[in-house]
């Protein structure tokens, strides 16, 4: 469509261009929430769903940017990175489902006919526990299975394989419920957050706007580390890991440290992807989930900042709009972008983009 | 009234089984059953075909009349049945007779029991007879009947013996003390047989499974150990070869039923070209051009994945499809009281040895399993000693997919046949290449069936669920040990 024009835009302006088009999605994405705060009737009107939409998207580019930042600099494909995603989602669900519960116990409990909360459950009507939750379950997760896994130097297909068992195993222990997370149904009927209701616009924009900023500041830090000496030394892990402990450097510090990291982000994107959507469960769990993040990060371009970002939104927009158009076809479509991108366009989208300025 | 009526009908021995059929019939459910309990209580042969017919909901097979049953009068209806068939002359009749009766014989049929115990010839009828008798004697009045019956029972290891036992040890059940002790003694013989019966048939479930993974990650060990790269569409070679099979039994059906026994047979090859053709056809255009760079192979593979998964939904449904054993694939050789093995699993872990035999032989013994073994071991090499890699790797592709097809011929047998089918085993199998080592018939034997029964003894002690988790967790904690698997090919080769 427009994407020739872009490229040719790009080619002639070079980096000040690609700044200020940022600066233009920036500003577009802060003044989504404030239009949606407009009378209903009014032009410039943006509809609630249209706002938990775009929302869900960000949550998503955030999640292939932490991916990109495992694979594209460190070369570990995970397919497991749903599991955080989830996990943060989940804890910031505990406190949620404390909330619309009051005093009793939540809605699935008294379904089951517990008297009392599990231990786990303990402290979640705090949201700053909460919070603490959401950092410490998918960290503490990936801490242990990163310093094992690194330990004994998986990598490649073989890592990948372990963390789709791991995130497969995390779908069966959920869907139970016994496990104490509303098993199938997962948490939904949500009220309040701080005694917000969740469902008003203002409570719904200013979430919106946390997630921007999220974003922005892990597009920062993502920024700041690759361009660091550490991000040298992941680019280095990626190329050539028996050389760089040839060279006198034990690469498992610097492994755990970036996955746990990108665990951690995956995890706070989940923390704001469930009071925008108002549900979660099990099913974001499941393998075919964490691997669709590997398309959003490889259409876009691994290796790079933006790229993801561009595929996440890309991919989740055209599969909003695919299933309500073809809902049959989606899945073909999705099956051949997935064979399609790797095959012709190994750099992605951004690398496209370069190849044409860099003749 | 209705005690007159009985007795009365009792006392005519003329009345003709037409005329009770009638008055079963128009009986209300209470009376019909006192009916048929005292007639279980006193056969007669001539009651046979009435009883046979009831059991159909009729009283007779030209009366179209139907008897409105419930759950409690069929139990009773098979009761008396099996009473009268105590008369028969045919021994098998006899045997299915008496231990159906070890299940739901009564009180009131002790006196008949026992007469026809006295008169029993065949020793399997007679024990199965005691054993029946021995159920009701646990009730009996004199403490040395019930003594000799509770002994009898411990010598059986039939579940049902173990809930009366269970039941005469509850408080206030049994006052004689030496009864009491027998029926301990009694109870945990029972318990012992019916434990080792349980745990025989863990092991044999986790066999079955160990199989089925086994011709799943059979075919994905030999294209990882070539190739290195994943095949997520590997499952989906499983569900091809599945709906092959659907397909062979439909056309069977369709055009030539006298061949629809031996239809599993005929997809087998069926099965094998199908999925081996799709496999090739794969590798020639798609993972070709990917070597070199195993993480983006397996997101294509993905991709392949899902649209042979949404294919398959489209063309047949996202609906399980219909496939049926053929009669010498059901039924099943019953071992001990608790434990019977089905024909379909025998075969089928019969048949995932045969494949590995079958595998190891091209891979041993044939010019084309020489070169696939040379182009694993070292690739450039084989190249520059004229193996043309490319070829190899065509027809190594197609003969893992193969493989994979003749495991949904196996998987057809015993599970759904849905689209998903393939997405539910590809984790496992994985896992089973993890564990055995890249490229290794051995490692993939062993651990395939390693994790069928962990898998499977693990599921009745803390959950289906759990047990996988610790499974994997223990495979992580396996790989630290040996991060190449069970059986490593040795080498001196890193990147």
């Amino acid at each position: 469509m427009n994407q020739p024009l872009l490229v040719t835009a790009t080619q002639k302006a070079g980096p000040r261009l690609t700044l200020a088009i940022g600066a233009i999605a920036v500003l577009l994405l802060v003044a989504l929430p404030l239009l949606s705060l407009l009378p209903a009737d009014h032009a410039l009107q943006v509809s609630a769903y249209t706002l938990t939409l775009v929302g869900k998207i960000l949550c998503y580019a955030i999640v292939a940017l932490a991916l990109d930042l495992v694979w594209g600099y460190a070369g570990l494909l995970s397919l497991g990175h749903g599991l955080f995603f989830a996990l943060g989602g989940y804890a910031m669900g505990m406190y949620l489902m404390r909330q619309a519960a009051g005093d009793g116990l939540p809605g699935f409990m008294t379904f089951l006919s517990w008297s009392e909360l599990p231990w786990y459950w303990a402290g979640t009507e705090h949201f700053a526990w909460a919070l603490c939750l959401v950092v410490l379950a998918p960290g503490l997760l990936a801490l242990v299975f990163g310093w094992f896994a690194f330990r004994s130097r998986i990598k490649g297909v073989y890592f990948s394989i372990m963390t789709q068992a791991l995130t497969f195993a995390g779908m069966l222990l959920f869907f139970r419920n016994e496990t104490g997370f509303g098993g199938n149904n997962g948490f939904t009927s949500f009220r309040t957050i701080l005694g917000f209701d969740i469902a008003a616009q203002g409570t719904r924009a200013v979430l919106f706007l946390l997630t921007v900023g999220l974003l922005l500041a892990s597009l920062y830090l993502c920024r700041c580390l690759t361009r660091s000496k550490f991000g040298r030394l992941l680019t280095a892990v990626r190329d050539a890991e028996n050389r760089l402990m040839f060279c006198g450097y034990d690469p498992r510090g610097f492994k755990l440290l970036v996955w746990v990291l990108s665990a951690v982000l995956c995890g706070l994107a989940g923390a704001l992807y469930v009071p925008q959507v108002g549900i979660i469960n099990p099913s974001e769990m499941s393998p075919t989930n964490s691997i669709e993040a590997a398309v959003w990060v490889a259409l876009g371009g691994r290796g790079t900042l933006i790229g993801p970002l561009l595929g996440a939104g890309l991919v989740n927009g055209m599969k909003s709009w695919f299933t309500v158009a073809f809902p049959e076809f989606w899945l073909f479509f999705l099956g051949a972008l997935f064979i399609l991108v790797t095959l012709y366009l190994p750099k992605g989208v951004v690398g496209l983009l370069k190849k044409r300025s860099q003749p | 009234m209705l005690r007159l009526l009985l007795t009365l009908l009792m006392l005519i021995p003329l009345a003709t089984q037409a005329s009770e059929g009638e008055f079963f019939l128009t009986a209300k459910p209470a009376e019909q059953a006192q009916l048929l309990e005292s007639w279980a209580a006193q056969p007669d042969s001539a009651r046979l075909s009435l009883l046979e017919n009831l059991r159909q909901g009729r009283i007779a097979a030209d009366d179209t009349r139907k008897v409105r049953l419930n759950n409690r009068l069929r139990g009773l209806i098979d009761n008396a049945l099996a009473s009268h068939q105590l008369l028969s002359d045919n021994s098998a009749t006899r045997l299915a007779a008496a231990q159906q009766l070890q299940k739901s014989a009564q009180p009131a049929q002790m006196a008949f029991l026992d007469r026809r115990f006295a008169l029993e010839v065949d020793p399997a009828v007679h024990a199965a007879l005691g054993l029946a008798l021995a159920n009701l004697q646990l009730g009996a009045s004199e403490p040395a009947v019930r003594l000799a019956a509770v002994r009898l029972l411990g010598e059986t290891g039939d579940p049902l013996a173990r809930t009366r036992l269970e039941a005469l040890l509850q408080p206030n059940a049994e006052t004689d003390p030496g009864v009491r002790t027998a029926a301990e003694t009694s109870l945990a013989q029972v318990q012992r047989k019916l434990l080792v019966g349980e745990l025989l048939g863990q092991a044999f479930s986790g066999l079955s499974l160990g199989s089925i993974l086994l011709l799943a990650a059979l075919g994905l060990a030999i294209t990882f150990g070539l190739l290195g790269v994943i095949n997520m569409a590997h499952g989906e070679m499983l569900m091809l070869g599945a709906y092959s099979t659907y397909m062979v039994q439909v056309l069977l059906q369709r055009y030539a039923p006298g061949a629809i026994e031996f239809y599993p047979l005929i997809a087998l090859p069926v099965a094998f070209t199908v999925s081996a053709g799709v496999g090739m056809a794969l590798e020639r255009t798609v993972i070709r051009h990917l070597y070199g760079r195993p993480l983006e192979t397996l997101l294509a593979t993905w991709g392949i994945s899902l649209i042979l998964i949404q294919a398959i939904r489209l063309l047949f449904g996202a609906q399980n499809v219909e496939v049926s054993n053929p009669a010498w694939l059901s039924g099943g050789i019953q071992l001990l009281p608790n434990l019977v093995l089905p024909y379909n699993r025998l075969v089928i872990i019969g048949f995932a040895l045969a494949v590995v035999l079958l595998t190891w032989l091209l891979l041993n013994r044939t010019r084309l399993g020489l070169n696939v073994r040379a182009v694993t071991q070292n690739r450039n090499m084989a190249a520059c000693c004229g193996v043309s890699t490319g070829r190899v790797d065509m027809l190594a592709f197609g003969l893992g997919s193969g493989i994979a097809g003749l495991g949904g011929v196996a998987l057809s047998q015993v599970g759904n046949v849905g689209p998903d089918l393939g997405q539910s085993y590809i984790i496992d199998s994985f896992l089973v290449v993890v564990l055995g080592g890249v490229g290794q018939l051995a490692g993939s034997l062993w651990a395939a069936f390693g994790l069928g029964i962990a898998n499977k003894l693990l599921e009745p002690q803390i959950g289906a669920v759990l047990g996988k988790i610790l499974i994997l967790a223990l495979i992580i904690l396996f790989i630290q040990k040996r991060p190449q698997g069970l059986f490593a090919l040795k080498g001196r080769v890193i990147d």
